[in-house]
């Protein structure tokens, strides 16, 4: 009790402070961190209102009730220059989520092929595929854009000489290659059909791509009530399925039977009111198509460029996630006594996904930041819409650029709390 | 037993061989090309259509290439009229010749022809310095580190921009000093007011260090907390002489500046800021103190949410109006920010999972060894954690080298912009101007893009390799 040496020594005196005390070191760091960001967003604050003022430049968002006086190529929704600068934002962000939607659409298909292309025990097809994908990869996205618009699409033939794209194309020109390589005999039943289906609905030339239009007459909206009624009525006979496998361990046909009330309901609808739905075929009128859904070229080359270069991106991702599913896993199903089809989907590709969502979910929020390259093409997407005309017009940067960046900051975190839910729905459960 | 093992002698039990047997060569119908056909190629009915569709589409796409760019093309000429078909008398690949033309433009864009040497320089001594820090044999890896990253960057500044920037105020003029300094008066280009403000400013900088280090850390911190700052403010010295000193360059202002030199200017900038940066965010993120952990995602998950074109917008149009009015800031330099910023975030997310991957063992490990926090960053942690993200940063790499074409959206004009105003000349106006540009830029982009992944990939596998042994 007496020994000194086991008492703790007292602190040397003028030294109560000691940089090696981590409660004193991180309340010196925050409180420099707190006072630089402070300074840090004073300053910007005083600097930009002292700017604004001097450059005469407006503030707030009053703007956006202003008439915009530019016109927009495609619009969604009805538009034109004497409506606000606020509709056109509105009308820029429905044309980015158009092309982000086909785009992911189109990437998703083309990079699950490529993918499984690449693991093909084919060499001709495995070469094609690597190839594609490190072409795709390896180019930026904006040179890729710009060269199906400036080089492929402009060199597209006029709208007088446009190529058709359908079954009448395919016919006339399998019986042209037959009647070239010396079997003309063969060809005539090619060129039958070609001319028994008739003019081709799909037209591609260097104004855009020119589609048939589906035309709703009266009563179509029985069509939908049926489409959706079958969509809940599927839904409700998954949740049943799956519950009475569970308990019972039967199998019912959930996906045949979903597929069929599909079809037949909308159909059988449809039936009942006398098929009002038709297709307005685009015809060539003088110089140009008229009827029909025409698409602006800028549209075709940013969608084109953005799901080929996502494609190549998802083609590695899906090879990498089947690649991770062991190959125990295969064998052991094999042993259980699965064939290869229930093996692939109820045993490979369930653990592939895992795998392969949460970085194709990155992708889709690539392919969705990058159309707004579009605007190196004339796309009016938002960025082009709003960050580019608009903000020309009004000079009002802050507003702007803060308006634009925070569209595609909210794409991002809805998407993150998504994924995040998605992950810890599919993550494995671990004991 | 021993007699067993000989295989001359009989087993004891006749029927089991003494000797294991050469295996049997495979059946015939295993063997050879035409059972790796069989496998790779003809395999059954639908493998047989793969393959055929694949060497029609190989038919379909190889020989018009090589007829375009090779056998088609025409390779000499001086303007348009010798890639016209009406004119050459065939059909006309790609026409090299626009290429040839405008060369000078796609490399250095408006860069005043007397002073392309300094380009040119710049292009040499990179690839001088880079080649050997790539080489894993080559010695002197640390000099050669630190050549390439600290004073490679600092000659390629004075040289492209032709340095002899006329400094005039350093901290104490900013802060409403100047009157201290004799304005105006010059030695040997110099600004004296320049250069006394700045003596003044670092010793007054060494004094305030140090005092506060030993309010903080006692008496015996002082002195090293002073030396430090004077050795940072020494080389920040030396930094700003290299800029202000005039070598006799003409000054070249960054917007004659074009083609693969911005593009080069631009990828290389955002690599070298955004390792550190991105390292330091990263090292934020992990922290444990709540306001640095929180700057730090908010501003990682911002940069990382948005556009890269929307960032440079940011820069070019936004950040001007955050600053003091009488500062102008350099149409190039903007764009570097926004790159810059952008690049630091995503690459704080790659080094972040590499911080991850490190067991808490060597956390402790540290610990046990007495390393205060700062070392076992230095020594331990962050050495293990960059090895294990490489292809990620290689990657970031070339993410950014492709994303420096967007610099052509804020009007700089990089190879792609200086490719498209190319395309503008009527000069050359042919029906296959276009693809052979795009055609030789997109050879250039891939050449780079594809030669980083490739040198990524082999080292990857030799790091991997090390880690085995």
């Amino acid at each position: 009790m007496s020994d000194a040496r086991l008492s703790d020594p007292a602190p040397p005196r003028g030294r109560r402070w000691s940089w090696t005390d981590p409660k004193l070191r991180s309340s010196v760091i925050q409180i420099t961190l707190a006072l630089i960001l402070v300074w840090l967003a004073w300053s910007f604050y005083a600097n930009a209102e002292a700017n604004l003022s001097r450059l005469g430049i407006a503030s707030g968002f009053g703007f956006l009730d202003d008439r915009a006086g530019f016109a927009i190529s495609q619009t969604l929704i009805p538009y034109n220059e004497n409506m606000s600068y606020g509709r056109a934002f509105l009308v820029g962000l429905l044309n980015t989520l158009l092309v982000a939607f086909f785009g992911i659409i189109l990437a998703t298909i083309l990079g699950f092929l490529v993918g499984v292309a690449r693991l093909s025990k084919n060499v001709v097809i495995k070469a094609l595929a690597s190839a594609y994908v490190e072409i795709t990869r390896n180019l930026p996205p904006l040179f890729q854009i710009m060269f199906w618009y400036l080089a492929v699409l402009a060199a597209l033939p006029t709208p007088r000489q446009s190529w058709g794209i359908g079954l009448q194309p395919i016919f006339s020109g399998i019986a042209s290659g037959l009647s070239a390589i010396g079997l003309g005999g063969l060809a005539a039943p090619f060129s039958g059909l070609a001319e028994g289906v008739g003019a081709p609905d799909v037209y591609i030339n260097n104004r855009g791509l020119i589609l048939p239009r589906p035309v709703f007459g009266e009563g179509s909206s029985g069509i939908l009530i049926a489409l959706a009624v079958a969509v809940v009525v599927s839904f409700i006979i998954a949740r049943w399925a799956k519950k009475r496998r569970e308990a019972t361990g039967q199998q019912f046909p959930v996906f045949l039977t979903g597929l069929g009330l599909i079809i037949v309901l909308p159909f059988l609808a449809a039936a009942a009111v006398g098929f009002p739905v038709h297709l307005e075929v685009p015809q060539l009128r003088g110089f140009n198509f008229a009827g029909g859904v025409s698409v602006i070229p800028e549209f075709v080359a940013l969608l084109i460029a953005l799901s080929t270069y996502t494609a190549g991106f998802i083609a590695e991702i899906v090879r990498s996630g089947i690649l991770a599913v062991s190959k125990g896993q295969s064998e052991a199903a094999h042993s259980l006594g699965l064939r290869g089809g229930p093996t692939l989907r109820l045993v490979v590709i369930p653990q592939a996904m895992r795998v392969i969502v949460p970085p194709l979910t990155s992708q889709y929020l690539n392919l969705t930041k990058n159309s707004s390259l579009g605007v190196a093409v004339g796309y009016p997407d938002l960025f082009a819409v709003f960050a580019g005309t608009t903000l020309n017009q009004t000079g009002q940067a802050i507003e702007i650029i803060a308006m634009t960046m925070a569209v595609y900051l909210v794409i991002s975190i809805v998407t993150s709390l998504v994924m995040g839910w998605y992950n810890k729905r599919v993550a494995l459960v671990e004991r | 037993m021993s007699d067993s093992t000989s295989g001359q002698a009989l087993s004891p039990h006749a029927f089991v061989s003494a000797a294991f047997r050469e295996p049997e060569p495979p059946p015939t119908s295993d063997r050879g090309p035409l059972r790796w056909a069989r496998a790779h190629l003809f395999g059954s009915v639908p493998q047989v259509l793969l393959t055929l569709f694949g060497i029609w589409l190989l038919y379909a796409v190889i020989p018009p290439l090589v007829r375009f760019f090779i056998t088609d093309a025409v390779w000499e000429g001086t303007n348009r009229n010798a890639c016209l078909p009406a004119d050459v008398g065939h059909s006309v690949g790609a026409c090299w010749p626009f290429i040839w033309a405008k060369i000078n433009q796609l490399t250095y864009g408006f860069y005043p022809a007397d002073e392309r040497w300094r380009v040119n320089v710049v292009y040499a001594l990179g690839a001088l310095l880079l080649l050997p820090l790539l080489i894993q044999k080559a010695p002197y890896k640390r000099l050669n580190a630190i050549v390439f990253f600290g004073v490679y960057p600092v000659l390629a500044f004075v040289l492209l921009t032709g340095g002899n920037f006329a400094l005039r105020h350093f901290l104490l003029g900013y802060l409403g000093f100047d009157g201290l300094f004799p304005a105006g008066a010059e030695v040997g280009g110099l600004s004296v007011a320049f250069w006394a403000d700045f003596i003044l400013s670092s010793a007054l900088l060494a004094l305030v260090a140090a005092g506060i280090s030993r309010a903080v850390a006692g008496p015996g911190a002082g002195r090293g907390a002073a030396r430090s700052t004077l050795i940072v403010m020494a080389l920040l010295g030396v930094v700003l002489l290299a800029a202000d000193v005039n070598f006799g360059l003409v000054p070249v202002e960054t917007r004659l500046w074009g083609g693969l030199l911005v593009t080069l200017v631009i990828a290389v900038t955002g690599i070298t800021v955004s390792l550190p940066f991105g390292i330091l965010l990263a090292l934020g993120r992990r922290s444990k103190l709540p306001l640095v952990k929180i700057s730090s995602i908010l501003f990682i998950e911002f940069w990382r949410g948005v556009p890269l074109i929307t960032v440079l917008f940011f820069a070019t149009y936004m950040l001007p109006l955050f600053l003091p009015g009488q500062l102008t800031i350099d149409g190039l330099l903007r764009a570097l920010v926004g790159v810059a910023l952008f690049a630091s975030a995503y690459m704080a997310e790659v080094v972040r999972g590499g911080l991850q991957a490190i067991p808490k063992g060597q956390y402790e490990g540290a610990m046990a060894l007495g390393l205060p926090g700062s070392l076992m960053m230095r020594l331990v942690v962050l050495p293990q954690a960059l090895k294990l993200v490489i292809p990620g940063i290689v990657n970031n790499f070339i993410g950014l080298f492709k994303d420096t074409t967007l610099v052509l959206i804020v009007s700089i004009f990089d190879l792609l912009g200086a490719m498209r105003a190319a395309f503008t000349d009527p000069n050359w106006a042919t029906p296959t101007t276009l693809f052979t540009g795009f055609g030789f830029a997109g050879i250039v982009y891939f050449v780079f893009c594809f030669g980083m992944s490739r040198y990524s990939m082999a080292l990857e596998k030799r790091l991997d390799r090390a880690q085995r042994h």
